[in-house]
């Protein structure tokens, strides 16, 4: 069956572990993985799958995207550097897929906003009526109106084990504030996600608020170096406006719950939905397959996991011929 | 110990940020107001004022402040006459742009907190305070948790990054004199000889002043203490006991005896919501190296749940949980009521 090619930059853990789950996708093909240091244990093992590498960074990729016919390219390198990443890939015709937090594009959480994003009719969210969320994303303008984003933003890992339930709250009645807690083993925290610890609160509290529907965000990480290492845990607390209508609540955050159990088979309800008065807390753990870093690791796992799902669904929308990418002009970008 | 007859050193006073936490960092402007005077009268050379959790502590999880950070800092600062205002900062809770706040607010000091393994967090804000040209201050909380040569390791890098002091702390209150020796010792070793060393005390095995002692011998120079011990646990080091001995001991510290104490006794202690003393509950702390602000929290969980404080506590501690995990108390205390078969309480 015909396949969507993709690359990656950035063999780091995000990378190396999104690598593993492209290679089971039944609509993508991941051809070429690069990154900066030849001797990566991202890259070594990117080669042993048989995929293209280079240690020249994007740029030593740009030269074959139209080449090798790569549409998709992933970003998980650092915030610092994907606007330019961004800009050399979408220049070449192929859309970005963010996996840092430096959120140039719209912030996509896959059961909340990715059949809005890609144009499709989203059940969930055509109500409120509210636009993709997002900074001046390089969109590609097609002549029939609509507008699919050239750069999607998959926020962080917090973000995605948290907003689903924002949203699972905010759809039964209105959200005043809801914050978010990730806790995460430190052996899952790279080098990136400690460097951008500032990137990593700012775009999940925005997002928080833009994409799971609360008026104000706010969101906490703690790195926690227990051995052994534990799985990733999530606590979302909400205030809702009024009381908190229990039963629906709950049953909304259980069907939420099943729908992130389809591409993240680990993400748990540990306890809650708590209801007190107008505060709901809902505490999540999220174990991973193991692909790359071991299960406690489920942090890699929801963002590799919702990053190829994103992909998947632009996929299938351009091999059924519904979405044609076209370069993006240097200019049209920030 | 007469070797210390003659040392100076730079008491830190922590009543109006550790403070916040017995206090459910509700303290009134007027309460900030009248200590921080008091404390700059009696010659506290440097005041913390934040939130418990640092700046951007706000929240949920850790609680709502009666006032912003930048209400408190900006009511405390034009009030000093000699005393400088330090803000605790954790990454991850707060950011470079509180940072900023803080620093446009007049602060004189900021303290990056990150926990004694995870250094590295805290390259962003210690690299833009010294930029700043701040007071920069490295602080590696739950030293306990990681040994001398581990904590050597994350105070360089700190140290890298342009802290000009790095702090030994010891959130639990878990560490003996000969712990907090060896810890300090290490760490002076390694750091330059112009970069500053610190230590910060719970008295939650009622070590608070001989730990201080302990580690100004091993050479850190500042010391951090709460008028009347306000802090989380069982308190911080009681900064006028500490006064008391560091006189007695010939160390000079700047601080009137006298006016420091009272500052705890008329000012600290009226504010008290209970007394903060070393019960069951902070022993336990402080004997499983648990971090001190989760007290409340757990005392909070018994009452709504029927697990007893002192259980919840020894779990989260086995546990490994760290600073900033306080939504595990309420999530620990579900699970353990689920497998002792109590249904826990709901609240309408």
């Amino acid at each position: 069956m015909h396949k969507v090619k993709c690359a990656l930059i950035g063999p780091g853990n995000i990378g190396t572990d999104l690598l593993a789950k492209l290679q089971r996708s039944p609509v993508l093909e991941p051809v070429w993985m690069v990154g900066i240091d030849p001797n990566s244990d991202g890259l070594k093992k990117a080669r042993e799958m048989g995929l293209e590498t280079s240690a020249d960074g994007v740029d030593g990729l740009v030269p074959h995207i139209k080449a090798d016919g790569v549409q998709i390219v992933f970003d998980a390198t650092s915030a610092y550097v994907h606007a330019e990443n961004s800009r050399k890939v979408n220049a070449e015709g192929a859309m970005m897929i963010d996996l840092t937090p430096a959120a140039i594009g719209p912030y996509c959480v896959p059961p909340v906003n990715l059949r809005e994003l890609v144009g499709l009719p989203s059940p969930g969210r055509s109500q409120d009526g509210r636009a993709p969320s997002g900074g001046g994303a390089a969109r590609s303008a097609k002549p029939g109106g609509v507008l699919r984003a050239m750069n999607v933003n998959m926020v962080t890992c917090g973000g995605q084990a948290t907003i689903p339930m924002v949203y699972a709250v905010s759809r039964v009645q209105p959200v005043r504030y809801a914050e978010i807690v990730a806790t995460v083993a430190s052996k899952s925290a790279g080098p990136g996600t400690r460097k951008n610890i500032d990137e990593f609160t700012r775009t999940t509290a925005g997002a928080v608020a833009q994409v799971g529907g609360a008026r104000q965000g706010k969101a906490i990480i703690v790195i926690n170096p227990a051995e052994p290492p534990l799985i990733m845990r999530d606590t979302v607390h909400c205030l809702v406006d009024g009381a908190a209508k229990a039963a629906e609540i709950e049953a909304s955050v259980h069907a939420m719950l099943a729908e992130v159990q389809t591409y993240v088979p680990g993400y748990r309800l540990v306890n809650g939905p708590v209801i007190d008065g107008d505060r709901v807390s809902i505490y999540l753990e999220v174990e991973g397959l193991g692909d790359y870093l071991p299960r406690y690791a489920g942090n890699l796992d929801i963002m590799t996991a919702a990053a190829a799902r994103t992909a998947e669904l632009f996929a299938e929308e351009i091999l059924a011929g519904r979405l044609e990418l076209e370069p993006v002009a240097a200019e049209a970008t920030a | 110990m007469s070797t210390l007859k003659g040392r100076r050193i730079t008491l830190h006073d922590m009543t109006l940020r550790d403070g916040m936490h017995p206090k459910r960092h509700l303290m009134t402007l007027a309460q900030m107001k009248s200590i921080a005077q008091g404390l700059d009268a009696a010659g506290m050379p440097l005041i913390e004022v934040t939130h418990g959790d640092g700046l951007g502590g706000a929240s949920v999880n850790y609680g709502f402040p009666a006032h912003s950070d930048e209400e408190y800092l900006s009511t405390v600062i034009p009030l000093m006459k000699t005393s400088k205002v330090s803000a605790l900062l954790l990454p991850g809770i707060g950011t470079v742009d509180h940072l900023r706040m803080a620093h446009g607010l007049g602060v004189h000091t900021i303290r990056v907190a990150t926990h004694c393994t995870e250094a590295d967090v805290a390259e962003q804000h210690i690299t833009l305070a010294r930029k700043l040209e701040m007071d920069t201050v490295g602080f590696l909380m739950m030293a306990h948790m990681n040994s001398p040569a581990g904590l050597v390791k994350q105070a360089l890098l700190m140290e890298g990054y342009g802290a000009n002091c790095i702090y030994v702390t010891d959130s639990a209150g878990h560490m003996l004199p000969d712990d907090v020796q060896a810890r300090i010792a290490a760490v002076r070793a390694a750091l330059k000889p112009q970069t500053e060393l610190g230590f910060h005390g719970h008295h939650n095995l009622a070590m608070g002043v001989a730990n201080s002692i302990a580690a100004i011998e091993a050479g850190a120079n500042r010391i951090d203490a709460a008028a009347a011990g306000l802090g989380a646990g069982a308190g911080n080091t009681p900064m006028e006991v500490l006064v008391a001995v560091c006189d007695r001991m010939g160390i000079a510290t700047g601080v009137d005896v006298w006016k420091i104490q009272d500052v705890a006794e008329d000012l600290v202690v009226p504010i008290m919501d209970f007394p903060i003393r070393v019960d069951r509950d902070a022993l336990t702390l402080g004997y499983a190296g648990v971090y001190g602000s989760f007290l409340l929290f757990a005392k909070r969980a018994e009452k709504k749940y029927g697990i007893p404080a002192r259980d919840l506590l020894v779990e989260l501690g086995r546990r490994g949980m760290v600073g900033g995990q306080e939504d595990m108390i309420e999530d620990t205390a579900l699970t353990m009521a689920r497998a002792r078969g109590l249904t826990p309480a709901r609240a309408a």
